[in-house]
Formats: structure tokens, sequence, C-alpha cells
């Protein structure tokens, strides 16, 4: 369709908008990956840090994320499984539901500090869990709930009504019907969506700030009462509080684009595992 | 038939967790925040400046910090609203079918960028181009600040806008273009104008993002608790002051319960925004 | 085989299914208002009525399968074998098992042939293997299907055609040994020679099985029933013969349906 010149200076107009977002999302990447490209190395990624980061490597904050995403997932998982399968299976519409959705929504909105705020009082200070992996895989695995609960919804309903129908009618009891034939069918889309929930979750800092980081801890933790570093924590503390913040710029660039990777992998990660169960699934 | 039971007893206490939390959230920051009411009092919290460690008197007004989070996100959503609702228009009605399944995981990449790594983008790479632009001393500022802030609401927004464009029923799009309107005047003054209330909450659920962001603006603002409203000053916000100064602060202090007392304020203008915003997707929901 | 040229007489069967004064409300809804009705063993009946008449309902009331169906209800009885299936205290999967179903859409499993047809055994108890191939292979060969899928037992059912899924359906209800059978539309969706298969697989099902067919085809209805079940607004206007209500319908609103009139 040829529409008059002004209306193809609109056209273009927005279309620029569009790709200038898209070019900015493009530089953004490229900056980082080119910078930190040259840091990246072996040694990097499986040393210690020396004098406060600015030398060395970076394995304690990678090992830190690790077990704090693990213990997210540990948590949440079942949990945000657990409220999708009562939601989508069990619930009936009536205030108990809404209350329950209402409070998802609520938790959704909730940012990112005041959940470090609420690990702070909760688990660190009333529960004296202190400032650990514990404290903070708690805190985030509180963040993530509703990402986890409404992928996994999602995922539930739209496996078709008749397996249902056709279970419940071959005398399979509801659990049964759940059990062999809602769940394994579903079970790649809430994978994908918990991935996608976590990976947010091994990027933020508020939450762990107050609850579990270690401004400069050069050691592996012994247990989930120990405090570790963070990348997204270690990235922070590099960026802004060392004292020499030009001249470690290149350790800067190293970690944002573990970070980056490691959250883009896990994004990436479950959206191939997506893809790859839609083919053996297909409806 | 007792294992079905125990089964649903489970799942309807997993479900009821999201609740608890929330509850805990409110109780919890309300706990800690409370004895502030007490000593100095809930006034102490109007006042004008924010000297939280003193050798003379400590001063706890968030009036600085609000007005530094409200002058940011009025700054982002600025930049915010024209890029995503015309990004939106143009993914939803106006780009090929190809097109749009290479532009929209784009968008969905920038949503996942950690927002420390945003923060570390912000200032390393923007403050140095806007302290060069506008002639500064430095480029941590209230601008820097919702430019990056901007970045991170652009994908919720856009997503949000292009869902609620794209639910307006195709009937109406064929009988405005069947009237001999042309693609564009269809989308501006049909399209656009019936996906209205979806895009408006996507704003405001963007606007909550906003005010929610932490570490970027803590590491591209400046930090600079003053009442300004002027973009290139730098500005402190009330997220910003929580992350910066709870770490340092003893337990239990006026310091410690007032920093709960920004959390709260924080939590109910979230809370509100949210609330506002599903209502507003819902009533638009059930129009449809 | 019951000669289809003379008018068959309720009285000269046993009545397997009893409903009486069933209504049944969808929250506030009535969808079926007071229906008595008995239905024959090892026969066909049909339930036919235009479009949201409630004969699905009531198909679906038999088994309750409408009780996953938040906000509905019951009032009234159904007895199967005698028994009231509303009664407290009644074990809806034995009832089930009892009362198998077929749904309009065909809706195999995404698993392979031989999981589907081995589910309902499965779930209720049968583990060892040879058990469960030979009530596979029993079930397939009711179903008129065992030739067609023998040897590739482990494919995905979803790759069937549609009528070989249908009757996959057939099959699988087939494997946990109901007594009843009740078919929702089962030929709706298939095209005429499928249609045709399955019409014929229902005519020779009958002598093992009491069914009840949802049919809103009223030739289909002809073809393959010996009882006729008329339904019209949520009410039970007409039940006798099939032969009788084609021929020589008692009620105006039969009649009116029949002749095409109106639905």
């Amino acid at each position: 369709m040829s529409g008059s010149f002004s209306e193809n200076l609109i056209y273009g107009l927005l279309r620029a908008i569009t790709y200038a977002i898209v070019l900015l999302v493009g530089y953004i990447l490229f900056d980082i990956v080119i910078k930190g490209l040259p840091v990246l190395n072996w040694e990097f990624v499986s040393g210690y840090p020396h004098q406060s980061g600015a030398s060395g490597g970076i394995l304690p904050a990678i090992a830190g994320t690790f077990y704090l995403v693990l213990g997210t997932i540990s948590v949440a998982l079942p949990l945000g499984v657990g409220s999708a399968i009562y939601l989508s299976e069990y619930a009936f519409q009536g205030k108990f539901t809404t209350i329950i959705r209402m409070a998802i929504i609520t938790l959704a909105g909730v940012p990112s500090i005041v959940y470090g705020l609420f690990g702070l009082g909760l688990f660190v200070l009333f529960f004296r869990f202190g400032a650990s992996i514990l404290s903070g895989s708690l805190t985030l695995a509180c963040m993530v709930l509703p990402t986890i609960i409404v992928a996994s919804e999602e995922a539930l309903r739209a496996v078709p009504k008749g397996y249902r129908e056709a279970s419940l009618a071959l005398g399979a009891t509801k659990w049964e019907t759940i059990r062999t034939n809602v769940l394994p069918y579903s079970l790649s889309g809430m994978i994908t969506g918990s991935i996608l929930g976590v990976g947010r979750a091994a990027g933020e800092t508020a939450p762990i700030l107050l609850t579990v980081a270690a401004f400069f801890l050069p050691k592996l933790p012994n247990s989930i009462f120990d405090q570790v570093m963070a990348l997204p924590y270690h990235l922070y503390i590099l960026a802004t509080q060392h004292p020499d913040a030009e001249k470690v710029r290149p350790m800067q660039y190293g970690t944002a684009l573990v970070l980056l990777l490691l959250v883009l992998g896990l994004s990436l990660g479950a959206i191939f595992i997506r893809a790859h169960y839609r083919k053996k699934y297909k409806w | 038939m007792w294992k079905n039971r125990a089964v649903q007893t489970l799942l309807i206490g997993a479900a009821s967790t999201s609740v608890l939390i929330v509850v805990l959230i409110f109780l919890f920051l309300g706990k800690e925040a409370a004895p502030f009411a007490l000593t100095p009092g809930l006034s102490a919290l109007f006042d004008s400046k924010w000297i939280p460690v003193s050798f003379q008197r400590e001063r706890f007004g968030i009036l600085p910090l609000l007005s530094g989070s409200a002058l940011v996100t009025l700054l982002a959503m600025l930049i915010t609203i024209p890029f995503s609702v015309l990004g939106a228009i143009y993914i939803a009605e106006l780009a090929k079918p190809l097109e749009r399944e290479i532009l929209k995981p784009f968008i969905e990449i920038l949503a996942s960028i950690p927002s420390v790594v945003l923060g570390f983008f912000g200032l390393v790479v923007l403050a140095p181009l806007v302290k060069s632009f506008f002639g500064l001393n430095t480029g941590l500022n209230a601008l820097t600040g919702a430019i990056l802030l901007s970045i991170m609401a652009i994908p919720t927004v856009i997503s949000i806008s292009e869902d609620a464009l794209n639910s307006v029923p195709h009937v109406y799009k064929r009988a405005s273009l069947a009237l001999g309107a042309s693609q564009l005047q269809t989308i501006f003054r049909v399209t656009v104008p019936a996906a209205l209330p979806g895009i408006i909450a996507a704003v405001m659920l963007g606007v909550g993002r906003v005010i929610g962001e932490t570490m970027a603006v803590m590491m591209v603002t400046g930090n600079a608790a003053i009442i300004t409203a002027n973009p290139l000053d730098p500005v402190r916000t009330m997220t910003a002051t929580i992350a910066a100064e709870m770490g340092e602060v003893p337990f239990g202090s006026v310091h410690y319960q007032a920093l709960f007392c920004i959390g709260v304020v924080l939590l109910l203008v979230t809370f509100g925004l949210n609330v506002i915003g599903q209502q507003v997707l819902r009533r638009y929901g059930m129009r449809q | 085989m019951v000669d289809k040229k003379q008018a068959l007489l309720l009285e000269d069967f046993d009545i397997e299914i009893v409903s009486r004064d069933l209504n049944f409300y969808y929250g506030d809804n009535q969808a079926l208002f007071g229906i008595s009705v008995g239905m024959p063993a090892k026969q066909v009946t049909a339930l036919i009525g235009p479009s949201g008449c409630g004969k699905s309902t009531f198909l679906r009331t038999l088994n309750r399968m409408n009780d996953i169906i938040p906000g509905a209800r019951v009032e009234g009885q159904v007895l199967i074998s005698g028994k009231d299936i509303y009664q407290h205290g009644t074990d809806v999967v034995k009832l089930r098992r009892k009362v198998g179903m077929v749904f309009q859409k065909s809706n195999p499993f995404p698993k392979s042939i031989f999981e589907n047809v081995a589910y309902g055994p499965r779930i209720h108890g049968t583990r060892d293997r040879q058990q469960l191939a030979a009530i596979v292979e029993k079930s397939l060969v009711r179903a008129g299907l065992w030739e067609e899928v023998k040897d590739r037992l482990n494919d995905n059912a979803l790759g069937l055609s549609g009528g070989q899924q249908q009757r996959l359906c057939i099959a699988r209800a087939l494997a946990v040994d109901p007594q009843i059978l009740l078919m929702d539309e089962p030929a709706s969706a298939l095209d005429p020679k499928s249609t045709a298969r399955v019409e014929d697989l229902i005519g020779e099902l009958r002598e093992l099985y009491t069914i009840v067919i949802v049919t809103h085809n009223m030739q289909q209805a002809a073809r393959v029933s010996d009882f006729t079940a008329f339904f019209y607004e949520g009410a039970l206007v007409e039940f006798n013969a099939t032969k009788l209500i084609f021929t020589n319908p008692k009620e105006k609103q039969t009649e009116d349906y029949i002749t095409g009139r109106f639905g």
C-alpha cells in the first residue's frame, strides 16, 4: 500500500523509533561483550580475587550466585508449581481465589529493594538466619514466586481440557489425572517460566544487598548459613566503591559480561527447552 | 481418596504462601518502621532535609527523596511513553510477521539485562556522554538516571501496550478500512483509542517499575539529597537511599527505622499504582 | 440382532439406566427440567434435539462428568443397575469405570497407541505387561482398529487419522470393561467415510454394551439407534422406539423437528 508523502513519513518515523530501541539493545550488548571479552579467560572465572577485586578472578562471586540460584529454585519451584496447580486445577471462582490472585499481583509489583528490607526484617533478624545464603535465597524466592506461578499456570492451562475429561471418564481420580495427563505435558512450560524467573533473580542486587552479599570474601561457603559474594553485587562494588574505579574497568567489564552471559544463557536455555518440547507434544 | 485430600491440602498450602508473604511484607516493614512514629514522630518525615548522620541534629525529611524519585520517574516516563507506545504500534500494527518475530526477542532481551549491568553501562558510557553533551562537571544526574530507567521500563510498557493493541477486535479495523480510511488513519483514529485503557495501564505498571528500581539509579543519579526540578542536577531517590545507607546503619537505630519508613512509603506507592493499573486492565479486559 | 422393521416395545427390555425427576443447574441457570426416562440394556439409545436442548448435559449426568464444572448442581435421581449414582458416598471412580465415555472431539493422550489403551487398566491397578497387552489387543479388535495399528502400537497416537483417533478413544473406553458406553456426538468431527466406520462399529458394540449416543444428525440417529429421546429446551419431549419417533411422532414438537421445521 503506497500512501501519501505524510503517511510514509509517519510510517518511517514509527519504524525509526522501533529500530532505535533495537540498536540501543545491540549497542549495550556490543559494548559489554567487546570490552569484557579480553578479560574473560580461565583464570578469571576460576581464580580468587586479589586487592579487593582489582586483580585475580571472580570464582567466589560466580559460586555465590550459583548457590543463590540453586537455593531460590529449590524454594520457589515447589511453591510456585503447587500454587499454579491449585489455581488452574482445583480453585473455584471465589473469595479465596480472588485473594490469592490479588496477592500474586501485589508480589509482582513490590520493588526489589523492599524485598531486601523484608528479607532483612524477617529472615536475617527475626529468624536469626543472619546474612547468609539461606536468607538471600528465601528473599529471592519470594521475589520470583509470582513469575513462576504465572508461567506455570499458563503452561497448565495450555493442556487441552479433553485430556482431563478423557482421563476422568476412564475412572482416574483427580490427582491421578493431573499427575499422569496434565503435569507431563506442561512440565516444559513450567520449567521454562521458572528459569526465566530465576534468571531475573540471578541478576538482582537490591534484595541480596541486605540479606547475603559480602563485600569482599575470597573463599567459598561451607554451609547455607555463610555469607557469599555474588556477581551483581561484585560488579556494583567494583564499579562504584573501588578506590581506583578507572583502573579496574577491565575487571568490571569482565564481571558484567559473565553476569550477562549467565542471565541471557539461562533465558536462551529456557527458550531452547520450550522449542524442543513444543515439537514433542503437539496438539 | 485420602490421597486426593492430602494433595489438595498441600496445594492449598502452597497457594496460600503468596498471601502469607504479602501479609508478612506489610507486617515486618511496619514492625521495623513503627518505633519511628513514636520518636521522633511521623511529622519528622515531612522535613526538607535528609541528614541522617550529624553531630548537631539528625534530620529525616523524606521530601528531597520523594522529589528525587518523582523527578527521575517523571523524566523517565517522558522518554518511555513516546518510545514504547509508538514502538508498540509499529510492532503490533505495521511490522511484517517475520520482522515482528525478530523485533520481539530483542526487546525481551532488553528486559532481561540485570539492572546492575545497565547501571554499569550508564556509569561508564552514558554519563560521560551526558556530561560532555551538556558541558557539565558530572554526568551523574537525574537525566542520566531517567534515560537508564526508561531503557528498563520500555520493554514492560511495549509488551503490555502491544497486547492491548492486539486485543482490539479485527472487525473495527476492517470496518474502518472498508470506509476508505488509510491504514494510519485506522491506527490512530480507531485502534489506538480502543486500546487506550490498556496502554494507560501499561504506563502505570511501567511507572511502578521505575519508582521501585534501585541499582541503576543509585549508580548514576549522583545521590545528592536536594529538592530540585532541574534534570541536570544530581538527585537521590528513595530506593537508592535505602540501598546505600542500610548497610552501614546500626540495627534498631532511628536512622534504621527511618529507612524502613521509606520502604513503607515505597511499598504503598507501588501497591497503589499496581492496584489501579490492574483495575484498569481488568475493566478493559471485561469490556472486550 | 433386532429386526428394525418392527417397532420395538420398551416393555420387552431390561431397563438399565433410569433417571427420575432429574433437574440440573449451572449456577442459577436450570439446564434440565424434570427428566424421567428409562433406557434399555444392550440397546442403542439416541438423544436428539436442537443445540442447547440439554442432550449433552443429560448424557454427562449419567457418569457424573458434570461434577467437574464449578457451580453445577443436580436434583433428582439417576439409577444405574438400580443404584442411585448421586447418593451420598457413591464412588465416582467406580461409576466411571462402569460407565465409559467417548467425546465429541477425539482426545487421545499424546502417548503411544498402546499407552492410550492401557491407561485405564493401569490406573485401576493392572501392572502385568502381558495382561495389559491382552487387554489392549482385545479392545483394539473390538474397536475395529487392531488390523490398522497392530504393527505400530508404540507410535504416537496423535499420528493417526481423525477417524482412527476416535476409534482409538472408543478402544480406550472399552479397555476398562464398562457396561455402558456414553457417546457425545462421536462422529460430528469426522469425514463421511470415517463416520460410516464409527456407525458400523456402534452396530457391532450394541451386543456387548448399553449405548447412549448424543447426535445432532437425525439420519445418524435413525441409522444407529433402537430408541430415541427427543429433547427440547431442557425437557424430554418424547421417548420411544426410533422407528416410531421417526414415522409416527406423538408430539407436535418432535414432528416439527424431525421434518426439519426448526433446529
